[in-house]
């Protein structure tokens, strides 16, 4: 094999490889991400439908009970209450008052059925997506 | 006063640093003997200083200085002593201190060990390495200075993040550090090379211990970060696909490459633009990493509190480093001459083949990574990026690639014959066709992924044997042989772990009460009840569970459920009974009514076969740097003229 061809066929088999890889890509992502959606948002009918999402926000205050295995809350922006179940075991900083961010679907009764429910490793640290949908909900509450 | 004087030490450490990224690579460059005699005793002044430095910090917690205002962020007069002294890399400040360390530790190594070195290239090395530093400390002094005072002091300290009290702690940071700081290294010889104009098979031989030792102690960190989440975090995972952990990822996957990609440029003289390219991009992403670690920009559970200015500093100075160098690089490249002619079929193109796949495999890492943080600056929304996509991705691209690695080290270089392969793997090939077929069905269903993976762990596996068998009949191979193989077959072992772990695991969240009784996995816990038993600095609840097999009691387990005294955050420490084939782990989750809890019981089985491979894997690398090859002395004309194709 020449030379000149030996060097068309490693490029074609790595352009092969890269748009693969691509495809791949393209795939996974479009299938794989999940938005960030705000409980007010929510609250408008916003959410993406039949297809699982996040919320950010903070678990509202006095809203936390169990019910064996299910613990049922309410995410909140302070403008806009989602109310949330969650079958499992929650994470170590999950608590009252707190940013959380959850992810799930919607149910038909418009609850929330979270699958995962993220934690952090700093008791001082607020999920940016949980301070974002606070500060989008008091900055709509300053100018109605 | 002593934080004064590691301060002080750090704006000195910045003045000879400075010097040390400059003189010398002038002097280099001019042919200037005095200047670039420099350069040796301004890295070990800059270490020196550093070292203190770092001291000074460490002494300040352990007397417990809480009128430093980090100390008092990060440790608490409770703490044990040994977390005290952890704590210093706890927090922001302290652990970008610690990575200013290792860099000039690392600069401070090279110019010891570089005595056989031509010294304008020493020059140069330490010279990239001083404009680094400069960059770093520079970050350090202007956003995070760890000696900062708080006035007026406080009472007692913040503590240090419960999560992190922990013997994983003491050595995770530093292991990881060593490696991502490593790579600055490969990449100061491969700039050193480029200004030089001496891209050759002896830059490829100076460069390559360095760069295996950084990979060694980078798989080791990664390794002991995933162990540590999987023992502590009370989760049962040891993967997450989480932003910080793919930070350390990426630098690892373009570092394996570029540790394959040195080999051929030693051995065959090819390569060498790839592999300069491979050693700024390996550097370039730990600088992205740590980008992504301190900026706060993502979601995830590294994620700490901070300030954004930080996150801009880096940025500048990642595009700094990737836009000089890769200048560098479109000004020199079409000067190298290229390597040693290869066929189609060679052990080069095996090798250019796995080193492209690690590439592709980095890059659609990256882009999931990036890819939240890439919409939202477009304002398009926000949303995050999930683990299935990166399995999705990422399986289909590594599997061709631990394929490879069985066919790979039998081919020959320059030209191989496939009949003389295929005499060599054909046993290899029954055998993985055989287990891919009985193991899943052994471990109890099969499915493709379980398939796949017993195929390639067992290819690749015999694979190493009978290459280490036909070559022990030759007499003994040297320590670079065992190293490839010891690497392959970690590998191997490291796919049996995460194939049967993902395949058969079983997990199960109940709720019990005591004297309740559940089964995972062929194993009954029995739940005895939950007491409270004090510790150093916290107070636990701490479970007791007996472990049964078929009736005969195992062993007690006792999963605590810990809440400090200086913070308000309880801590799920798991109960593990760990084992070669398998682990099973049990954690509480809360208390429920009564005297119930709620309870995290898994069966994991094989689980310890993915840090056994990752360490059989550093292990090679360590057979690597051993090579007695590298501490010969070297001329680097002779090899160079012995290649085809000498660079001018």
């Amino acid at each position: 094999m020449k030379p000149r061809h030996k060097r068309a066929a490693l490029i074609v088999g790595g352009l092969a490889a890269v748009g693969i890889a691509a495809a791949l890509v393209l795939n996974a992502l479009n299938s794989n991400i999940a938005l960030y959606v705000t409980p007010t948002e929510v609250a408008a009918g916003k959410a993406p439908k039949g297809q699982a999402f996040r919320i950010g926000g903070l678990v509202k205050d006095g809203s936390v009970h169990r019910d064996n295995l299910t613990v049922h809350f309410v995410v909140t922006d302070t403008a806009k209450d989602i109310p949330v179940a969650y079958t499992g075991i929650l994470p170590d900083l999950f608590r009252e008052g707190k940013g959380a961010v959850v992810q799930g679907k919607l149910n038909a009764d418009g609850q929330f059925i979270a699958s995962e429910v993220l934690a952090k490793h700093d008791e001082n640290y607020m999920p940016p997506e949980a301070k974002h949908a606070v500060e989008q909900a008091q900055k709509a509450g300053k100018t109605p | 006063m002593i934080p004064e004087l590691g301060h002080f030490c750090l704006i000195l450490a910045l003045c000879v640093v400075a010097v040390q990224g400059t003189l010398p690579l002038i002097g280099a460059q001019r042919g200037r003997s005095e200047w670039i005699a420099l350069a040796r005793p301004a890295t070990q002044a800059a270490f020196l200083l550093m070292l203190t430095s770092f001291a000074c910090l460490t002494w300040s917690f352990y007397v417990s200085d809480f009128s430093v205002a980090y100390v008092a962020g990060h440790s608490n007069a409770q703490l044990p002593t040994l977390f005290r002294v952890a704590a210093v890399w706890g927090g922001h400040e302290g652990s970008l201190l610690l990575w200013v360390l290792m860099l000039a530790g690392w600069a401070f190594a090279v110019a010891q060990l570089s005595r056989t070195l031509d010294a304008a290239m020493v020059a140069r090395v330490l010279g990239v390495l001083g404009l680094v530093a400069v960059g770093l400390l520079l970050f350090v002094l202007l956003t995070s200075n760890p000696f900062e005072r708080l006035l007026p002091a406080a009472e007692d300290g913040r503590d240090l993040n419960p999560l992190l009290q922990d013997p994983g702690l003491v050595f995770h940071p530093p292991m990881l550090y060593m490696g991502y700081v490593g790579f600055s290294v490969a990449f100061a010889f491969a700039i050193a090379a480029l200004l030089s104009g001496k891209l050759d098979a002896a830059w490829a031989r100076w460069s390559r211990p360095w760069t295996m030792t950084a990979w060694v102690f980078l798989t080791l960190g990664i390794a002991l970060g995933s162990w540590w989440a999987y023992y502590e975090l009370g989760w049962g995972g040891w993967w997450f696909w989480d932003p910080v952990e793919n930070a350390s990822f990426l630098p690892w996957l373009v570092g394996t490459a570029l540790i394959h990609s040195l080999a051929v440029t030693e051995k065959r003289g090819s390569f060498k633009n790839w592999t300069v390219l491979l050693a700024i991009g390996a550097f370039s992403l730990s600088l992205l990493g740590t980008f992504l670690v301190r900026s706060g920009v993502l979601t995830s559970v590294h994620a700490f509190a901070t300030d954004p200015r930080r996150g801009i500093f880096i940025l500048i100075l990642l595009a700094l480093v990737i836009g000089s160098s890769l200048m560098l690089f479109a000004w020199r490249a079409p000067k190298v001459a290229l390597g040693g002619a290869f066929a189609l079929m060679s052990r080069e193109t095996l090798l250019l083949i796995g080193n492209v796949l690690l590439v592709v495999a980095a890059g659609s890492v990256l882009l999931g990574t990036l890819y939240p943080l890439i919409i939202d600056a477009l304002n398009l929304g926000k949303l995050s990026v999930g683990p299935p996509y990166f399995n999705a991705v990422f399986v289909p691209i590594m599997a061709p690639v631990v394929f490879l690695m069985a066919i790979g080290p039998v081919a020959r270089w320059k030209h191989a014959a496939g009949k003389d392969i295929g005499k060599r793997l054909w046993i290899a090939a029954i055998l993985a066709l055989v287990a891919a077929a009985a193991i899943p069905l052994l471990m109890g269903g099969w499915t493709l992924l379980t398939g796949l993976g017993a195929l390639l762990a067992v290819w690749v596996a015999t694979s190493v044997v009978s290459q280490t068998v036909l070559r022990l009949k030759a007499g003994m191979p040297p320590p670079s042989f065992w190293a490839m193989q010891l690497g392959h077959l970690g590998v191997a072992v490291f796919v049996v772990g995460i194939t049967l772990v993902g395949g058969y695991q079983d997990e199960r969240d109940v709720r019990m009460e005591p004297g309740d009784t559940t089964v995972v996995g062929g194993y009954t816990f029995r739940f005895n009840g939950v007491k409270n038993v004090p510790g150093p600095n916290y107070k636990a609840a701490q479970g007791e569970f007996d472990l049964l097999v078929d009736g005969t009691l195992l062993k007690k387990l006792y999963p605590q459920k810990r809440s400090y005294f200086s913070s308000t955050m309880p801590m799920t420490e798991a109960a593990i009974d760990a084992g070669f084939t398998r682990d099973v782990y049990v954690s509480l989750g809360e208390a429920l009514e009564g005297n119930a809890w709620s309870v995290r019981v898994y069966y994991k089985p094989f689980v310890n076969w993915i840090w056994g491979g990752c360490l059989l894997m550093a292990l090679g690398g360590l057979f690597a740097v051993a090579d007695r090859r590298y501490r010969l002395k070297f001329k680097s004309t002779t090899v160079a003229a012995s290649l085809e194709g000498v660079p001018s």
